[in-house]
């Protein structure tokens, strides 16, 4: 199983639905947010190109977080999701440091906090996660790449996409349709 | 052109809209972990070659310093922490792949060496010291007699102590100018020439002093090829690898590194070094002082600009 999300940058209208939605279900503390929207303008006026993403934690194959982690906190969980063990961080900031996309955050309660996909409250019991389910332009797709009938296989390989600077390393699980 | 903005709004503390998850905790840590592995490492040293009579700052008093700085350093560590009543899970797991384990795990060796070092040399200071129970003399007597053994096990780890110092930045690809291998040996360099630095100011021996103020000038020479090596490296690397130098070459931090650590912390105590050694009156204090002021800036500027260093997309 490996869990993976798809973004149609050119469904996204930039609405911020996802955001907002995620801080809701996840009770992520004010002030905060686990995604956000990324408006890229290219050339100059009035030739140019917009492209919106909604970007969140690109739950990477091969994570510096997890590598870093001086406790084990940051572990890969079922499907390759990248996820936080609050017992047993101690907000030391290394995997902070070390994610090129700086997609974590210091929670207030002291431990790291990030992206979980949904995986324990959502996913688990059969839901889309939270930015997915409630997008209106349906520019989300979720789902597991060793099915080839989920909705995120199905639409990679119709459409052509790319990932954030795959340079870096990673391996990112969050697919970007161009 | 090219534009990227956030327009859902992201104002992460510590993350936005610059990474600052670290402040003044981590580097100040890595330059007194650095200091105190030079201080043991010359300890260890001068006591194998059988010199320790001859240099007795280097092999006794000086290490004396070393479990105040590693406790201070340890001090801040915990409290950069944002979870501190969790701190004890560093040692609940052995991590190969994250520096800081190996870290952590390295003080749990070289902070007991360290006291033990102080212990057994306890009547340089407190000539009448008794350790009053017959168990204390047995385990003094032990480690006495196993001195060369311990002296190699501290030759090592404090080697692998300051290396530590800087292998742990540049385990974080993310941060373009912390990602090369050239930290590791330059932070070793640099806490070897402060301990170096640090005996001589200590020193009341000319002898001792002028044998370590040339080893520090050596130390300087290596650094100034690593540090020239290192913007090499960046400069004939990616477009990251070079605006990452770029901090240093023309960005916000030129002035300040190559003030600090290059001028006054590199160049000018070498000057020093090399004219009292030639026999030039100098104040004793001033070279080594320097150094010490130039390592903490290094660490600092490094620590500070790491942060300010990015991949973009």
């Amino acid at each position: 199983m490996r869990y993976a999300m798809a973004v149609d940058t050119k469904k996204c209208v930039g609405c911020s639905d996802c955001v907002v939605a995620c801080q809701t279900e996840n009770k992520v503390p004010i002030g905060y947010c686990r995604d956000w929207i990324v408006e890229v303008t290219d050339g100059t006026y009035p030739q140019l190109e917009i492209e919106i993403r909604s970007e969140r934690c690109n739950h990477c194959d091969n994570s510096p977080c997890v590598r870093c982690c001086p406790t084990g906190a940051s572990h890969y969980a079922d499907g390759g999701v990248v996820l936080v063990t609050h017992e047993a961080c101690i907000g030391c900031g290394a995997c902070i440091a070390s994610c090129p996309y700086d997609a974590r955050y210091p929670h207030p309660d002291g431990y790291v906090d990030k992206c979980t996909f949904c995986l324990e409250n959502r996913v688990q019991k059969g839901l889309n996660p939270a930015c997915v389910s409630v997008c209106p332009t349906k520019c989300l797709y979720f789902g597991d790449l060793d099915d080839p009938n989920s909705p995120v296989s199905l639409v990679l390989k119709k459409r052509k996409w790319k990932t954030l600077i795959p340079e870096a390393g990673t391996d990112p699980q969050l697919y970007f349709l161009v | 052109m090219r534009e990227e903005l956030i327009i859902s709004g992201r104002m992460n503390r510590l993350v936005d809209p610059v990474l600052n998850i670290w402040h003044w905790h981590i580097p100040l840590y890595l330059f007194l972990g650095g200091l105190a592995a030079g201080i043991l490492f010359f300890a260890a040293l001068v006591t194998i070659q059988g010199k320790a009579d001859k240099y007795p700052t280097a092999a006794k008093l000086a290490p004396f310093l070393t479990p105040f700085l590693l406790a201070l350093g340890l001090l801040a560590l915990f409290l950069d922490l944002n979870h501190k009543l969790f701190f004890w899970r560093l040692y609940t797991t052995i991590r190969l792949e994250s520096p800081m384990s190996w870290g952590a795990w390295t003080l749990m060796v070289v902070m007991p060496l360290s006291l033990i070092w102080c212990a057994l040399n306890i009547r340089e200071i407190f000539p009448r010291w008794d350790w009053k129970y017959p168990i204390l003399f047995k385990t003094e007597a032990f480690f006495k007699n196993n001195l060369l053994t311990i002296s190699w096990i501290m030759l090592v780890f404090s080697l692998i102590l300051g290396v530590y110092t800087g292998i742990l930045f540049s385990a974080f690809n993310a941060r373009p100018l912390w990602n090369t291998s050239i930290l590791g040996p330059l932070f070793l360099t640099s806490g070897l020439s402060t301990g170096a630095a640090a005996i001589v100011l200590m020193s009341k021996q000319q002898t001792e002093r002028n044998y370590f103020a040339r080893i520090d000038l050596m130390l300087i020479g290596i650094e100034i090829f690593l540090i020239i090596h290192m913007f090499m490296g960046f400069l004939a690397s990616t477009q990251v690898h070079i605006e990452a130098a770029q901090l240093f070459l023309g960005g916000p931090y030129t002035t300040v590194f190559w003030m600090f650590v290059f001028s006054f912390g590199l160049v000018v105590p070498a000057i020093l070094e090399i004219l009292e050694l030639r026999g030039f009156h100098m104040p004793h204090w001033l070279a080594p002082s320097l150094v010490l002021f130039g390592g903490i800036m290094l660490r600092f500027i490094m620590a500070y600009a790491g942060q300010a260093s990015r991949w973009l997309y």
